[in-house]
């Protein structure tokens, strides 16, 4: 990468909880996000990947805390930014669309006032001044997202919105502010199949148009081989493989990534039972000294338990492991003598 | 057949989780103001359970040497009464004491019959809907747009002064609140997936209705009766306050401030201290009613 | 494929309408949720229901579980009609057929112990004495994976795939010979997921169940199920063997699932076809048929006249121009 990378965090850590008892909901998360690029950020349950997503907008409140080497949004530094600016910062420079849209739309007002809402706080000078401007955008952006008859969507209310339109909506009130990044935490989630690949295919066709960035989170490894660029996988608030599509699913480097594709139906059309991982993954007060993964970890020895592995660079991608895996799916660096070494024992 | 998750896999308990009490004490001492309510009822608990003990005197015994005494701390006022005496010579302390009792008799009583009708109504309504509903909500709706005092008063009326009566009249005006909402929660409850799985398990009506939707519904009207608790000592007190409650020499405390309103210039404590009596015992039902709304509702909502 | 006996559950032409009060002044109109569906399911076997919101997949799970009467059509359970029986009947053939939900958080009565919820069904039927019954369910929550320290535990304290295992034991408690499960894994994480599907599989050959498998994610459909019905709008749109559905899909819609369904072997999401247009709203009555609207191949003949059901090779189909292509 020649330029700077339009997000670019390092040692992310966001804490909850008392300052005697923290409970780190994302501890050591790094990656970069380029302009124009999609980024899927992949995990389970507890993995951090929204607490990361709110953390980059300056949306996660007291009693979180956010403390980071680098969190840097088109160069600037958010941890050093003031309150106003960070505001300026999401709608503008960041947008962002939730799972459910029929929670994020306020249900008293019409879909054409919190878009002309939106507009009057985040578009450029020609609409924040004119109410005509605004109207005449609203439509653009309902047709842009492929609203049929948008002029009688602007004075429908949220309630009377199938959950497709719903969403459409919301994605066109995040464009609004022409952001450079725009963040999708489970956009599909509660969306039907069809319709799912619809949004999935507007967000492709929206990020080519207008050269935006998106972060696609999502627990759906199949949605995110079909639409991002980038995968940054999460396990209990750290990262721990990041990598190319479709690099990354077919010689995953860590084993984790490799237990999630192994537990699909996809990977498992030859056995009638599918791979499971076992245990569950650790909570607040149990989380392991060395890596997190090793006490579900097929491959794990002593020195997995025991030491901490950083985040490293493989190859093109990244990962947080003492074995990482080559392309056959077997863990590398003299694993097989170090096991066997320390059965000897 | 050997379990298909090895044992493993699930995940240890490294402490036995909490019991439900100790989860919901610890939800409820968050709010001060409901521990300082929950020491007050039970101090008033003590009062009332040992009137015949605490009290320094009879309530109805007379000491015609010593009526409209002052308290101890007024000239004239002596440690025997510490808080005086009424017009005819009864200590007040003694009176406060054990109408301590009779204000937790009331509460508990028209309380408890209200919750109990107000429920199964609220239940019956909720659950069937239809005709039925239509037939229990409206005649509610009726009792609700009548002041509550006037209800009562027209309750007693019909069935003569006295305190058990004033006890069903209470109960009758408190009687919708209870009946909205359960109505309200069953309603809510019933299309729940559970009770869809205790009705595939084969459940009938009246185990659908008790043993399974009740309970769930139980949040809310446990803090309505508490609340409800105080609005029946009110009303008792009201309606004594008005001659068709408690029928002297019963010493209610409603009762005694009317007897006693004549007097609030020339012996003001007479007044005073049924008035304190009452004001304490309903701010504390309310501080404990409205810890248990903040203790049990977010419980209950995961 | 040939049947021995009598299929454990045969429905036919199943229908079931609702009306809906449009407001005061108003009046009423129907909601036709389920339209002459028809199907059969053997013992042992496991049937999927596919289809999106509104296609009526899970008001067909209310009829199957008795939970409603269907307003017409045949529903054999074990050769009984149930449409047309008896409540007396009709409770004697409940513990025959339990479900599992698609919420763990929502299917568990969250003022009951696991002990407590395994033992409800036995206690309503009055099977075995105080003592046999916690044998029984101590013996379940063994055999779907809980400890036995978690009997006395309340559902809260669980995580969504142990609770999951606890409905499934709940449904397992009376011996059914079939369980509707609806959904049960969509709420799950992707590694629990696996979990629960293997103990889906591993009971049902245990104890040789027939599930109705209610989903929307036809991976997981491709992996457990032996036939497969798509759904749309209440009609029965195409159904089969898996293969068959999987291999040559004859429907429009189903081409338009399995293009819509994101996979990790296909080509890029801009690449793939997606479908036009949203689930139809239940209340909306279309001529002819009703997924005509988005579908790529409609002709004249679509917007006048509902498409019948023809068998075509192994799978029956409910379109005009099933039988165009090879």
């Amino acid at each position: 990468m020649t330029s700077a990378p339009l997000v670019d965090i390092r040692g992310l850590r966001v804490e909850f909880g008392s300052a005697a008892h923290p409970f780190p909901a994302v501890d050591g998360v790094d990656f970069a996000i380029d302009a124009g690029e999609i980024v899927g950020l992949v995990g389970e349950s507890g993995s951090g990947k929204s607490v990361t997503a709110l953390a980059l907008m300056g949306l996660v409140d007291f009693p979180g805390r956010v403390y980071a080497e680098r969190l840097a949004f088109g160069g600037r530094d958010i941890l050093a930014m003031d309150a106003g600016e960070r505001r300026a910062l999401a709608g503008r420079g960041i947008a962002m669309i939730f799972q459910d849209p029929l929670a994020s739309l306020d249900p008293c007002y019409t879909v054409g006032y919190q878009l002309d809402e939106t507009m009057r706080l985040h578009g450029n000078a020609e609409e924040r001044a004119s109410a005509a401007v605004r109207r005449a955008r609203a439509l653009a952006l309902l047709r842009e997202v492929e609203i049929p008859d948008p002029a009688a969507r602007l004075r429908a209310f949220p309630h009377q919105l199938s959950g497709g339109m719903a969403q459409r909506v919301m994605i066109a009130s995040a464009i609004a502010g022409r952001p450079q990044l725009l963040i999708a935490d489970e956009p599909t989630t509660a969306l039907d199949v069809t319709v799912q690949a619809q949004v999935l295919e507007l967000l492709a066709r929206l990020r080519a148009e207008h050269a935006m960035a998106l972060l696609l989170i999502t627990h759906d490894l199949a949605v995110v081989s079909e639409s991002a660029d980038r995968v940054v996988v999460m396990y209990a608030g750290q990262v721990m493989e990041t990598g190319a599509v479709p690099a990354i699913f077919e010689t995953p480097l860590h084993p984790y990534t490799q237990a999630l594709l192994d537990a699909l139906p996809e990977h498992n059309l030859d056995r009638a039972r599918l791979a499971t991982i076992p245990g569950v993954v650790p909570g607040a007060y149990d989380r392991p000294a060395g890596c997190l993964l090793a006490p579900r970890c097929r491959y794990a020895v002593e020195r997995c338990r025991a030491q901490h592995p950083p985040l490293e660079s493989v190859g093109r991608g990244s990962a947080r492991c003492h074995f990482p895996l080559d392309r056959q799916g077997r863990p590398t660096r003299d694993w097989k003598v170090v096991r066997a070494g320390a059965s000897a024992a | 057949m050997a379990s298909s998750i090895p044992a493993s896999a699930t995940p240890e308990a490294t402490f036995a989780p909490p019991s439900r009490l100790r989860e919901f004490w610890r939800a409820y001492a968050q709010n001060r103001g409901a521990v300082v309510g929950l020491m007050l009822v039970g101090l008033l608990l003590v009062l009332a359970l040992g009137a015949d003990v605490i009290a320094p005197h009879p309530p109805n015994e007379q000491y015609r040497e010593f009526t409209l005494a002052p308290p101890v701390w007024h000239d004239g006022g002596s440690a025997r009464f510490l808080l005086g005496t009424d017009p005819v010579g009864r200590d007040i302390v003694s009176r406060l004491i054990h109408g301590t009792r009779l204000s937790l008799a009331i509460g508990t009583i028209s309380v408890a019959i209200s919750l109990t009708l107000g429920a199964i109504l609220g239940l019956i309504a909720g659950y069937f809907r239809g005709a039925i509903d239509t037939a229990i909500m409206r005649l509610m709706d009726v009792m609700l747009s009548l002041p509550s005092l006037l209800l009562a008063i027209a309750v007693v009326a019909i069935l003569g002064p006295g305190l058990i009566n004033a006890m069903y009249a209470i109960a009758i005006v408190l009687l919708p609140h209870y009946v909205r909402l359960a109505r309200a929660a069953v309603i809510a409850e019933a299309g729940r997936e559970y009770v869809t799985s205790s009705r595939i398990a084969g459940a009938g009506t009246l185990r659908l209705m008790f043993s399974t939707i009740l309970p769930n519904c139980a949040a809310p009207l446990i803090v309505q009766a508490t609340l409800g608790f105080s609005n029946a000592i009110l009303d008792a007190a009201a309606l004594g306050f008005l001659g068709l409650g408690a029928q002297p020499p019963t010493p209610e405390w409603g009762s005694m401030l009317a007897s006693a309103l004549e007097f609030i210039q020339r012996a003001p404590w007479v007044v005073t201290f049924p008035g304190l009596a009452i004001l304490v015992t309903v701010l504390a039902f309310n501080l404990v009613g409205d810890g248990l709304r903040d203790a049990l509702d977010p419980k209950l909502r995961s | 494929m040939s049947v021995q006996a009598a299929a454990l559950l045969e429905a036919q032409d199943l229908t079931r309408h609702y009306r809906v009060s449009r407001g005061y002044l108003r009046g009423h109109s129907t909601v036709r949720a389920l339209d002459g569906v028809s199907f059969s399911l053997e013992q042992g076997r496991t049937f999927a229901v596919v289809g999106e919101s509104g296609c009526g997949k899970s008001t067909l799970a209310r009829q199957v579980t008795m939970v409603e009467t269907p307003t017409s059509g045949t529903l054999r359970i074990d050769g009984i009609d149930v449409v047309h029986a008896s409540t007396d009947v009709r409770r004697r053939l409940r513990p025959q057929v339990q479900m599992v939900f698609q919420s763990p958080y929502a299917s568990l009565n969250p003022r009951r112990t696991v002990g407590a919820l395994l033992e409800e069904p036995l206690v309503i039927h009055r099977r075995g004495s105080p003592a046999e019954r916690r044998t029984a369910a101590h013996a379940m929550m063994a055999k779907v994976g809980l400890r036995p320290e978690h009997y006395r535990r309340y559902p809260h304290m669980f995580s969504g795939g142990q609770r999951q295992r606890i409905a499934v034991a709940r449904a397992l408690m009376l011996g059914p010979r079939l369980v509707v499960a609806d959904e049960p894994i969509s709420a799950l994480d992707v590694s629990i997921q696996a979990q629960v599907l293997n103990l889906l599989l591993d009971l049902q050959a245990e104890l040789h169940i027939a599930y109705l498998f209610i989903a929307h994610n036809l991976q997981v459909v491709r992996h457990i199920a032996d036939s497969v019905m798509v759904m749309y709008a209440g009609h029965a749109v195409e159904q089969g063997p898996k293969d068959a559905i999987f291999a040559d899909p004859r429907h429009p819609y189903t081409r338009a699932l399995l293009a819509s369904t994101p996979s990790l072997r296909g080509p890029p999401r801009t690449q793939r076809a997606s479908p036009a247009g949203e689930p139809p709203s239940p209340l909306a009555h279309a001529t002819g048929c009703a997924f005509r609207a988005r579908c790529p191949r409609a002709i004249e003949r679509c917007a006048v006249e509902a498409p019948a059901v023809t068998a075509i090779g192994r799978v029956r189909v409910a379109c005009h121009r099933a039988g165009e292509d090879a």
